[in-house]
């Protein structure tokens, strides 16, 4: 019984938790700034199916590391701009175009992963981005290696996480973004243009989703495998609605989910083969339905989410 | 030799399909003037104001504000020429607060703060210039309607808005809030501002306005001082022509069909009272958003008192459903016609039977019996006079007045004991209302008990037999229409019926 | 001046051109790839045909492609147009695949063959069913969207499908993977055409598309259903219920899901592995889309997707382009199918 509780006393769940957590904290930044304008996009899993795929390419082929994420971020956006377009102007279903978007990056990401690299024995792998010790910091007990040692990535995604709640609630780009997301006959009568500020959001947003995905294949693992983001993007939409649409929340929510996941995978070990490990496993996902079913009354969801807005039509 | 218009607009043409909604309009507006526009709904009259605004871009003609012609299509350019707009279905944002909804869009999106201490002093300052109180830190959906308005207005002057436009801007307020409102309009444009005022109240206009342009069917038809016109005038320059509204005829009621004894329904009703007899109507009036909503939804069968009892024909309402209401000769016509009385997409006759598809007449062992659909379809098209598409036409494509009838007719055509009449005429022509009215006048000398739930005095005043107020979820005791004046009704409105008593 | 107007009404034949309109659009796209990765084009197309009908073999393996793919797509459909966005008919067909698996094993059902197999279908109709009675009853109860809930249950009903085949379920002759024990033969649909994998199952499919065509136009609660999709305030005005319409919905939406699961066990595969569904359940969703929620065009979306991916197989085996052009391809038709929708509600005037 006690093996159950000391998992908690290692500094290696902590660092675990965060490096579990930063994937998810980049792709619910990113739904969350899609939504909080309006629109909802279910295009997240294959986005950061893409985003792990390119973002690999790019460095298998010789690029820098942090090319790799850039790439992975540009090509979000380009599918963001797609999701954007259908539903931002053509303001077709929401729904059913985020699940397009995830059909088509998902199949071209295999596509043009099998197309460049041949079927193999084992995967191909890169060196993924190292552990960057906080001088000084780093030496803390436990907190230094819970904290302190961490990859490039996860402390840009911490940062990016506060730096988002800032300018949501203190810019006036983020005031624009809300208030389009509320009402966006309000926004335009105030000389906003929702068409352009929810294409802007969508598009960030999806840069967003994609470095997620590009974490996992550039330091999370080492290599690109399909199926590698395993509901991670769906997670995400669970989170934004477990965070009340809320970037620092959001921060939080990532990271209590992280160390679910992070405690069940230590938690097979200690634990062996007496529970079948499936069961661990379903955990986030479970995890992820509760978190809604918490939420779903008490959160406060933006007015105007998944409303198409068409001028004069109110 | 006057000064040069502060606005103008110049040949102003818009066309949607087939429809003109603006038909080659010039208008003027000069600085420290109150114009009032006023038309029937569907005249053009808010096609217009959004051209000028630029939600809508016009098909040909121009917009010059100040001397400087403004770009179509632009909401930005008219705020920066000093066009402000206050928008009939309010444009705010309900979850953020009075200040946000204000500086929205002021300051250039690349800035990195809000700087929101200079825009509270300056909103402060402008609240009690202008006498608008409103608390800048409020949440806006915590606000009531009148407070909203002001938020609505303070958004223009914040931008340093020098002509005011506001659409059908009393729909929503009281008579006192009203008279108020024009009173502060009043003090802007002796500071100068211009304002253009969209009614299609005449007493209003008349009081209230410098300046009187009328439009109908797209066109300016007249342009009159409001010193030197008379309300008759301005009817008939408005409609076109004398459209007389049927008149009620007094008669004895009957017994009591409807009632209600201390009903609550959640928070939103508290205790109220009120019977219906056979052959009598009784208008509800109020302001809207005073829980009209939940006491529609309470007489079609949609919400069941939380306490005290609802009585139909003298006994209790056995679990109210939509359906077991339509059975025991409700007829229901929604507030919303578009929203909750039909169907867009489906045809004019699955949406004349669906409330009754249920029925064995409709349907048999869950089939639809589709010809006895379609015959009942034809026959209320016929008898209401329902024009714009067949029964096999969907439903959209009617125009509000056509809709209107068919959902009156679905109802009527079935000789109900009681008829729910929710805002029956709402957005409709004066044509459609006289139709309207004359239904629903004829379906109480057949002995239908009518409940009535207007927030159109006029309406009221030519229909209703009795009128109690709906406040705050309220309702005060019943007035004979005969002792109802606008003023009375406007007190009774505003909540104090002890006073108006 | 060009501008758009919305119609009035969409003629049939314009209904028609969309789906083959944005099927084009798609295989142009696509084609693009399939020229990046070297291959001539036209040439690729070729082969993909003769994969897929070039031989009496080729068109039985599309056509068993193809009845899973009709179910799911109905589930999809019939969901959609009530509102229910039921995207976890991947999970719904995995349940429904193991529930028949685990009765029609030799532990099971013991039923004559009759009895047996309606048995093992109905049973697996009802596993998909009660999956989806789930995210539907968190909606209804606690206003959680189903969306994401259907989506999460997906890879629940996965690792629940992979312990049951690794404990209870697992086959201890097949050599260490992880697969359940085979369903007995008598529980095996009967082939529809001899020396080929080909199965009733398919006439099941098309039936129940019929059926379904029929419920939708002609009854009560097809009248009630479609209008709770359309206007759900308005149909809530007008008496329907939509817990009762909803919780129907999902009990058909689920139902076919399952039901497809328990098709592809009984009638090709015999047991249930992981990888026993290649995607058919969101696949459904593109099937359910081209035919724009019409039952009757689902039979002719899903025999398209199941050409693609039979003849992409083949053609990928002849020059070397990645297989997963078909998904590609199927991928960019639901998105070129959704334009193409939009477009043929409204006309050019000029």
């Amino acid at each position: 019984m006690m093996d159950v509780l000391d998992i908690f006393a290692s500094a290696g769940l902590w660092a675990a938790v965060l490096r579990i957590a930063t994937p998810l904290i980049f792709g619910t930044l990113g739904a969350l700034i899609s939504e909080r304008a309006g629109v909802l996009n279910l295009g997240i899993e294959g986005i950061m199916t893409f985003g792990a795929m390119i973002g690999w390419m790019t460095v298998y082929h010789g690029g820098d590391l942090w090319l790799g994420l850039a790439v992975a971020a540009l090509s979000g956006a380009v599918f963001g701009l797609l999701h954007a377009a259908l539903t931002v102007p053509l303001g077709l279903s929401q729904h059913v175009t985020g699940l397009g978007i995830t059909l088509f990056a998902s199949s071209l990401s295999y596509f043009i992963f099998r197309l460049a690299v041949p079927v193999s024995g084992s995967p191909p792998t890169i060196v993924p981005f190292q552990v960057i010790k906080i001088p000084v910091l780093s030496d803390l007990p436990f907190l230094g290696e819970a904290v302190f040692s961490q990859t490039a990535p996860t402390y840009l995604a911490i940062a990016l996480a506060l730096v988002i709640a800032y300018a949501l609630a203190r810019t006036p780009l983020g005031l624009a973004v809300r208030i389009v997301g509320e009402n966006p006959h309000a926004a335009e009568a105030q000389g906003i243009n929702p068409i352009r500020v929810r294409i802007g959001a969508v598009v960030f947003g999806s840069a967003l989703m994609a470095m997620g995905g590009a974490f996992l294949t550039l330091a999370a693992f080492n290599s690109f495998f399909p199926t590698m983001v395993q509901g991670r993007g769906w997670v995400c939409i669970a989170l934004v609605v477990f965070a009340s649409w809320r970037p620092e929340r959001a921060l939080g929510g990532a990271l209590l989910f992280a160390l679910f996941d992070a405690y069940q995978l230590r938690l097979q070990h200690v634990v062996g083969k007496a529970i079948p490990y499936q069961l661990f496993l379903m955990i986030p996902y479970i995890m992820s339905i509760l978190a809604l079913l918490v939420m779903a009354r008490r959160a406060r969801v933006p007015q105007a989410l998944m409303q198409p807005f068409r001028r004069g039509e109110r | 030799m006057s000064a040069p218009p502060v606005l103008r607009l110049e040949g102003i043409t818009k066309r949607f399909g087939a429809l003109t909604a603006n038909d080659d309009i010039t208008l003027e507006l000069r600085q420290g003037e109150l114009l009032a526009l006023l038309g029937e709904n569907g005249a053009g009259k808010t096609t217009l104001m959004n051209i000028l605004f630029g939600h809508y871009t016009a098909d040909s003609g121009r917009v010059i504000a100040f001397g400087r012609e403004l770009p179509p299509g632009k909401p930005r350019a008219a705020i920066e020429a000093g066009i402000g707009m206050v928008h009939q279905h309010f444009a705010l944002a309900a979850n953020l607060t009075v200040l946000e909804n204000v500086i929205a869009g002021t300051r250039p999106l690349g800035a990195l703060g809000l700087g929101s201490a200079a825009a509270r002093e300056k909103l402060t300052a402008l609240s009690a210039k202008f006498g608008l109180a409103v608390h800048p830190d409020a949440r806006v959906g915590d606000l009531s309607v009148g407070e909203r308005q002001r938020v609505e207005i303070l958004k223009s002057l914040y931008r340093d808005a020098k002509v005011l436009i506001l659409d059908e801007p009393t729909a929503v307020l009281t008579h006192q809030e009203a008279e108020q409102l024009y009173h502060t309009l009043r003090g802007m444009a002796e500071h100068g501002l211009s304002i253009i005022f969209i009614s299609h109240k005449l007493h209003e206009v008349l009081a209230a306005a410098d300046r009187v342009t009328v439009l109908r069917g797209g066109k300016v038809v007249a342009e009159r001082r409001a010193s030197e016109t008379t309300k008759d005038e301005l009817a008939e320059l408005m409609v076109g022509r004398r459209v007389a509204r049927p008149r009620r005829e007094s008669q004895a009621p009957g017994a009591i069909a409807l009632k209600a004894a201390r009903v609550d329904v959640g928070t939103a009703l508290k205790a109220i009272d009120f019977e219906v007899r056979a052959g009598e109507t009784l208008g509800i009036i109020g302001v809207s958003g005073n829980g009209q909503h939940t006491l529609v939804r309470l007489v079609s069968g949609l919400e069941r008192p939380s306490a005290g009892s609802l009585e139909l024909y003298g006994a209790p309402a056995q679990r109210p459903t939509p359906r077991g209401f339509v059975a025991a000769g409700i007829g229901r016509i929604p507030e919303d016609r578009h929203a909750d009385g039909a169907v867009g997409e489906m045809a004019v006759w699955e949406n004349a039977v669906l409330e009754r598809v249920r029925e064995p007449r409709f349907s048999a062992a869950g089939l639809v019996r589709r010809a006895a659909g379609r015959a009942f379809a034809r026959e209320v098209i016929e008898r209401f006079d329902v024009r714009g598409g067949s029964e096999d036409s969907p439903i959209r494509l009617l125009s509000g007045g056509n809709m209107q009838k068919l959902i009156l007719g679905r109802n009527l055509a079935e000789s109900p004991r009681i008829l729910i009449a929710a805002q029956p005429t709402r957005g409709l022509d004066e044509g459609a209302v006289a139709a309207v009215h004359g239904e629903i006048l004829a379906a109480r000398r057949a002995g239908t008990a009518v409940l009535l739930i207007s927030e159109d005095l006029d309406e009221i005043l030519a229909l209703a037999d009795r009128v109690q107020a709906i406040v705050k979820g309220r309702l005060s005791p019943p007035i004979p229409i005969e002792k109802a004046d606008p003023r009375r009704l406007g007190l009774m409105m505003a909540g104090s019926w002890e006073d108006a008593a | 001046m060009i501008r758009f107007e919305r119609r009035t009404h969409v003629p049939f034949s314009l209904r028609l051109a969309a789906p083959i309109a944005a099927v084009f659009v798609a295989l142009a796209f696509a084609g693009i790839l399939i020229a990046i990765a070297g291959a001539p084009v036209l040439e690729a197309y070729r082969r993909m045909l003769i994969g897929a009908f070039g031989s009496r073999l080729a068109i039985t393996e599309t056509l068993t492609r193809t009845a899973p793919l009709i179910l799911t797509g109905l589930a999809a459909a019939v969901a959609f147009r009530a509102r229910l966005w039921n995207i976890g008919a991947e999970g719904q067909f995995l349940v429904g695949a193991l529930a028949a698996a685990a009765l029609g094993s030799q532990h099971g059902l013991h039923l004559p063959p009759v009895l047996l197999i309606p048995a093992l279908m109905l049973a697996g109709a009802v596993a998909g069913a009660l999956l989806l009675l789930g995210p539907l009853a968190l909606r209804l109860r606690f206003g959680v969207d189903e969306v994401v809930t259907t989506l999460l249950l997906n890879f629940v009903a996965l690792l629940f499908v992979s312990m049951m085949i690794e404990g209870a379920l697992k086959d201890p002759l097949a050599f260490g993977w992880p697969q359940s024990v085979p369903v007995v033969a008598d529980a095996m649909l009967p082939k529809l055409v001899a020396r080929s994998r080909l199965h009733i199952g398919l006439l099941v499919a098309i039936g129940l598309a019929v059926v379904i065509a029929l419920v939708q136009a002609r009854t009560v609660f097809g009248m009630e259903s479609r209008a709770a999709g359309l206007n759900p305030a308005a149909a809530r005005f007008a008496g329907v219920s939509l817990t009762c319409v909803l919780v129907k919905v999902a009990c058909i939406s689920g139902g076919l899901a399952g039901l497809a699961g328990a098709i592809e066990v009984l009638g090709v595969k015999a047991y249930v592995t992981t990888d026993l569904s290649p995607g058919f359940g969101y696949t459904g969703i593109v099937v359910a889309m081209l035919a724009a929620l019409n039952p009757i065009g689902v039979v002719f979306a899903a025999l398209f997707v199941a050409t693609m991916f039979v003849g992409a197989d083949s053609m990928s085996r002849a020059l070397g382009v990645p297989s997963f052009i078909a998904d590609v391809i199927v991928a960019l038709s639901l998105l070129a199918m959704l334009v193409a929708l939009s477009l043929a509600n409204y006309r050019i005037r000029r």
